[in-house]
């Protein structure tokens, strides 16, 4: 079995912020990740049966859909994006039992090495998410790193050194920062937005966070809406029209 | 601890290239990185106006249609029967020598019995171009099928479009209504549009009878029922009306709605504008109590009222024929919401929002700007209204009235280019309508026509019809049946060439244009059409020509295939003469560059298309002597010149590079678009971003790029005079007159207010066929293309067909159970998934999921043929034959636009027996090369060991 760093507040604590009140499902930040990561870190990310009847790739990132009913947005489709959400207390890599999985200590990111994994997949069943891809082609477990061969890249421009699914998302609903600064953006969204945590009764601190969806309003002041308003001279649109007008 | 050895600082290649995407029709800048010279990884362009640096799921998969197995590989020349794909390649020379020799007998015997048709590309100048020089009429794009209505009915209101034409003011608009499906063009600008909406929590409302894509994060989601839309916003206009929340100030400085329509029923001038001896339209000024010019200044025109004119003409403006027309009572939301499946109370509530967010939250930019009078104005009112449509609008025999109606709903608010609304994007505005009339077959000496083939009607002279007033082109367009069909109908070229064969047509040449499967009304009956023979062994359509970079269901069904490349392998013009990439803050057009240098014997359809068109010693293309005036694409996008100083590309023109707009080539043009990174763009000033359409220092400045010939006010059209004009024409009026069955359909159809009728298709058969069916498009996929892709694939590679949940109820029906779906024109099967955001009358799918077994290279397993489906197997080009044994085109009776969703089915539970497979299904193509697919795709792991 694996342990977790020794130093339980980590100097970083990097992640991400998803808004599902923005993210409209385009999918987006799930192929920009597969084209990154396929020639990243844990390349290559093999697609199996390709042209065929059951194609099935590795991907770090996928985006579901479901339909929901709530009081306060009534009935509502929402696009959940699922990737690793970088646990502060992973049982991913206790349970792993060569070292393979590990927490770095110094930023927090949850990643395998595997050059020592030895495809047991103990992970993948210890991780409520979802969030681990097995490469049977190689036979190793692979996982979002959060892009650590771009956020540390000094090859990149600076703005550039973002995971690419935040880079990439057309509807900015995704955001890369250090959850123990207090001034990021992803701090201060949490603590203006409400963040969720997923499936937090489980107990494994996640580090990313959900935005929840929300529902903006119009307050109307005055508007005459009934079929039975005014006719004739003191209607309100004669009343209008009588008005002197300058082309 | 581990002490994994990480290479945190990789270049990610060695080499970048700027270019456009073409994953879509969106046009985003992306930066493109080659290792090895090969492709690594591609990123959206974080300088380019388009995308700003995002990329979608389709741009960030390009890698994987470049790499598609299902590219073409040489030239091809069929050798069997047609469709059953069987090919031998052939030399590039050998391929143009049997198209140009075809062609030149064409253009020797009669230059429209070519018929060119082109598909989703952004080469419309070009080929338009071509068509012209050729000589033929029979040219269109493929606009008939996709967007034609919100260009007419925007083009010939406001000057410009919804589409990709136009955008909200992303910044300041505070409420957004979002009509139909629109998650295909302009993607990306839309998706950050819509985040900036979300930060500012702007209320966005969707009215689309699906809750898909962007309505999924609408603040309100407006389940309307299709074809209604119409309808809805006649209501909310309706409510305006009544409680006096309309702009009528903008009305009378900027729109017609002051301007004196005749009112004399029975007469010739009936229903148009009272013109004084300039010929000006007249309003009347109720100061000064007499009629005026309606574009003087200074008075005090009236909206409402009946007048007499000095020759006893009785007039009245033409707002008050509107007003009278939508007070009426059949307006009103308790008479609209049965059939509009949208409470009373909801459209009520969202009239009196709008109300609330025009006139109650106005947007005051304090930014001076100087109108076309030449007045100055200290500030810039907005108000904040901001709305979109595309298919959801357009796909319906009702489309063209129903975006109207949208456009006088942006009008009476004066909401049309202000701040918070709806904006031009460059080169709109235009003049009213649009430009010059379409060719009829009139040439000069040198064969090209005398003007170019599409063109913009203004009444019945300029119609392209016989003695009988029957169409002389071959689909259609710009005849009784299709008025202002200013796309043509592409939809209904291959049928009627079959119909008429072969008198009409001896070649069909098409580009880009699966037109025998997801781009045909009625596949099965297409492919007929293009294989049967006329009884002497000669096929009905002599001779099909076929362009397109990959294996397609349409490749089989051609004489002869002209393979082109992918978009990195290519150069385009992203053109101000064609779809340009302008927003509201100014002009822009860009470049497409060849990244990546074919590895297959194929070449850029543009650069063929030149090729040919020097073979054939076009005028334009070659000079007095035959000789070429272009070597390439890339030649003609630096030195063509349709009018002295346009060209294909507006930046970096004139000697030295330093011109804009109208301006000399100059021959350094593509190097100092790359070394922009692809792009050219002229940021418009504050001053002249909003009011475009009277907005002096705009227009004078569009005068100087080129971009429009006068600087005169673009009066905004509330009331649509050319239509009256055809309307006469069918009561009699005037030489050119109507075949006598078209006439009450055009008298209904052409008013120059908006009306709202049932599509047509649901007028015939509403009762044996009571669901509507539509497609929507996922956001992942550009119609067929995706399904080659390998990773789009596997987000996307079969469709249900999506049903209320009360729906399912009454037919016993749970996800994946088996069902059959049948129009007037057909019967389908299909399997089913249950959802709640869908009107509970209509069924859905995804468009263009569904493959012919074999096309694209893909397994006869693949699931997008196994279980993936098309909707448009049970719909036809034509409606039912009417009592006159006609059978009138399927189609929107002003424009021609193909009414895809005007579809009716009716929904049966399969039995257990039949629930079986998909239906109908067709004999698998035959690849024309051979494929061995790997069984595992290590992208980046072979290139490494190489």
């Amino acid at each position: 079995m694996t342990s977790l760093p020794h130093t339980r507040t980590p100097k970083k604590k990097l992640g991400l912020v998803i808004d599902l009140d923005t993210c409209v499902g385009c999918h987006a930040c799930a192929v920009n990740c597969k084209e990154w990561n396929a020639g990243g870190f844990h390349a290559p990310l093999p697609d199996h049966d390709p042209y065929g009847g059951t194609p099935d790739g590795v991907w770090f990132n996928r985006v579901h859909s479901y339909e929901l009913e709530s009081k306060d947005l009534g009935c509502r489709t929402v696009n959940f994006p699922r990737s690793c959400l970088h646990c502060d207390n992973p049982a991913c890599v206790t349970v792993c039992p060569t070292g393979a999985s590990y927490k770095r200590a110094d930023d927090g990111i949850v990643l395998i090495n595997t050059d020592i994994c030895i495809g047991c997949k103990l992970c993948s069943w210890a991780c409520p998410y979802g969030a681990r891809e097995f490469d049977e082609d190689a036979g190793v477990m692979k996982k979002c790193t959060l892009c650590i061969d771009r956020i540390y890249n000094e090859a990149l421009p600076e703005e550039d050194r973002v995971p690419a699914c935040v880079a990439t998302c057309p509807s900015h609903a995704r955001h890369f920062g250090d959850f123990n600064d207090p001034e990021s953006q992803v701090s201060v969204l949490v603590s203006e937005r409400g963040s969720m945590d997923l499936m937090e009764e489980l107990g494994y601190r996640p580090v990313n966070k959900y935005l929840p969806p929300q529902r903006a309003r119009i307050e109307i002041n005055s508007f005459e809406t009934t079929e039975s308003t005014a006719e004739g001279a003191c209607s309100p649109l004669l009343k209008l029209l009588d008005r002197l007008l300058s082309r | 601890m581990n002490t994994q050895d990480i290479k945190y600082s990789a270049p990610i290649g060695d080499e970048i290239a700027y270019t456009t995407c073409y994953m879509c029709a969106c046009r985003c800048g992306i930066k493109v990185h080659l290792k090895n010279g090969q492709l690594r990884f591609i990123e959206g362009n974080r300088h380019h106006p388009v995308n700003r640096g995002v990329l979608c799921a389709k741009g960030s998969a390009g890698i994987m249609n470049v790499l598609s197995p299902a590219r073409l590989r040489a030239p091809l020349k069929r050798v069997g029967p047609r469709g059953a794909g069987e090919f031998v390649e052939i030399s590039w020379d050998e391929a143009l020598q049997t198209a140009t020799s075809r062609l030149a007998a064409i253009r020797a015997d009669d230059p429209n019995r070519l018929a060119f048709y082109t598909g989703r590309d952004q080469s419309q100048s070009l080929t338009g171009h071509f068509a012209r020089m050729f000589g033929t009429i029979n040219f269109a794009s493929h606009g008939g099928f996709c967007s034609v209505n919100m260009a007419a009915a925007g083009l010939y209101s406001l000057g410009g479009s919804f589409w990709e034409f136009g955008e909200p003011d992303w910044d300041h608009a505070k409420l957004f209504l979002l009509f139909g499906v629109a998650e295909d063009h302009d993607s990306n600008p839309i998706k950050i549009g819509l985040a900036k909406l979300k930060k500012r929590q702007a209320k966005i409302i969707s009215i689309n009878p699906i809750r898909t894509g962007y309505s999924a994060i609408a603040d309100e989601f407006v389940a309307i029922t299709p074809g209604t839309d119409g309808l809805f916003v006649l209501a909310l206009i309706h409510c305006l009306l009544k409680s006096g929340s309309i702009d009528t100030e903008f009305l009378v400085r900027y729109t017609n709605a002051h301007h004196l329509v005749v009112n004399e029923p029975g007469k010739s001038t009936h229903g148009l504008f009272a013109r004084d001896a300039a010929g000006q339209p007249m309003a009347y000024d109720r100061s000064a109590c007499r009629t005026v010019p309606g574009h003087r200044i200074g008075i005090d025109p009236a909206l409402v009222g009946e007048y007499i004119l000095e020759d006893g003409t009785h007039v009245r403006p033409a707002f008050s024929i509107l007003a009278s027309r939508y007070l009426a009572p059949e307006y009103s939301p308790e008479s609209v919401e049965a059939r509009c499946g949208v409470a009373a109370s909801d459209i009520r509530r969202i009239a009196a929002e709008i109300s609330e967010i025009a006139f109650n939250q106005t947007v005051r930019l304090e930014t001076p700007w100087i109108d076309t009078a030449g007045r100055r104005h200290e500030y810039m009112i907005g108000r904040p209204v901001a709305i979109h449509a595309m298919r959801g609008i357009s796909a319906h025999s009702n489309g063209f009235h129903s975006c109207r109606a949208i456009h006088v709903l942006q009008m009476l608010l004066g909401a049309v280019d202000t701040p918070g609304s709806w904006r031009y994007k460059s080169p709109y505005p235009k003049p009213i309508p649009g430009g010059i009339a379409p060719a009829k077959s009139e040439r000069n000496l040198d064969g090209s026509l005398t003007s170019p083939v599409l063109g913009f009607p203004t009444g019945p002279d300029d119609l392209l019809v016989d003695a009988a007033g029957e169409p002389l082109r071959l689909d259609r367009a710009f005849s009784w049946e299709a008025p202002l069909g200013i796309h043509g109908l592409m939809h209904m070229a291959i049928a009627e060439a079959y119909h008429a064969a072969p008198e009409k047509i001896d070649t069909l040449f098409l580009y880009m244009a699966n037109m025998s499967w997801n781009s045909a009304m009625n596949p099965a009956e297409v492919m007929r059409m293009l294989t049967e023979h006329d009884g002497e062994g000669n096929y009905r359509i002599p001779y099909v020509i076929y362009a397109d970079a990959f294996f397609s269901e349409t490749v089989a069904y051609a004489d002869l295939v002209l393979p082109d490349t992918t978009y990195l392998e290519r150069y385009d013009a992203i053109s101000l003469l064609d779809r340009p990439i302008g927003s509201a803050h100014g002009p822009a057009d860009a470049l497409r560059v060849p990244v990546l240098t074919p590895d297959r014997d194929v070449r850029p359809f543009q650069d063929v298309l030149i090729d040919i068109a020097g073979r054939l010693r076009l005028p334009q293309f070659t000079d007095g002597s035959g000789n070429t005036l272009y070597t390439s694409y890339a030649d003609y996008i630096i030195n063509h010149e349709r009018a002295p100083g346009i060209g294909p590309l507006a930046g970096f023109r004139g000697p030295d590079g330093t011109a804009v707009g109208k301006a000399p080539p100059n021959p350094e043009q593509l190097r100092r678009y790359i070394e922009n990174h692809g792009f050219w763009q002229h940021h418009l000033r504050e001053t002249e971003s909003y009011y475009k359409f009277a907005n002096k220092t705009y227009l004078c400045g569009a005068v100087d790029m080129g971009l429009i010939d006068r600087a005169d006010a673009i009066v905004l059209a509330l009331y649509d005079e050319t239509l009256q004009r055809f309307r006469l024409a069918a009561e009699g009026h005037g030489v050119q007159q109507p075949p006598e069955r078209l006439r009450a359909r055009l008298q209904k159809f052409m008013d120059p207010l908006p009306i709202w009728y049932k599509p047509l298709e649901e007028e015939l058969n509403e009762n044996e066929f009571p669901l509507h069916a539509i497609t929507q498009r996922p956001m992942a996929m550009y119609h067929s293309w995706g399904s080659q892709n390998v990773w789009l694939r596997q987000i996307l590679s079969e469709n249900r067909l999506y049903i209320h949940r009360t729906l399912a109820a009454v037919h016993d029906l749970v996800d994946d159970d088996w069902v059959a779906l049948s129009s007037p024109n057909g019967r389908l099967k299909c399997q089913v998934r249950v959802m709640d955001g869908v009107n509970s009358n209509t069924v859905w799918t995804w468009n263009s999921i569904g493959k012919r077994s074999g096309a694209w290279t893909l397994e006869l397993d693949a699931p997008e043929a196994k279980r993936g489906f098309l909707l448009n197997h049970l719909i036809s080009e034509y409606l039912q034959e009417d009592a006159t044994g006609t059978k009138l085109s399927n189609s929107d009776p002003v424009t021609g636009q193909a009414a895809w969703f005007d579809l009716r089915v009716r929904l049966e539970k399969c039995t257990p027996e039949e629930s079986d497979e998909i239906y109908p299904t067709f004999v698998p193509l035959k690849s024309p090369f051979k494929t061995k697919h790997p069984s595992i795709l290590r992208h980046f792991s072979e290139r490494e060991k190489k």
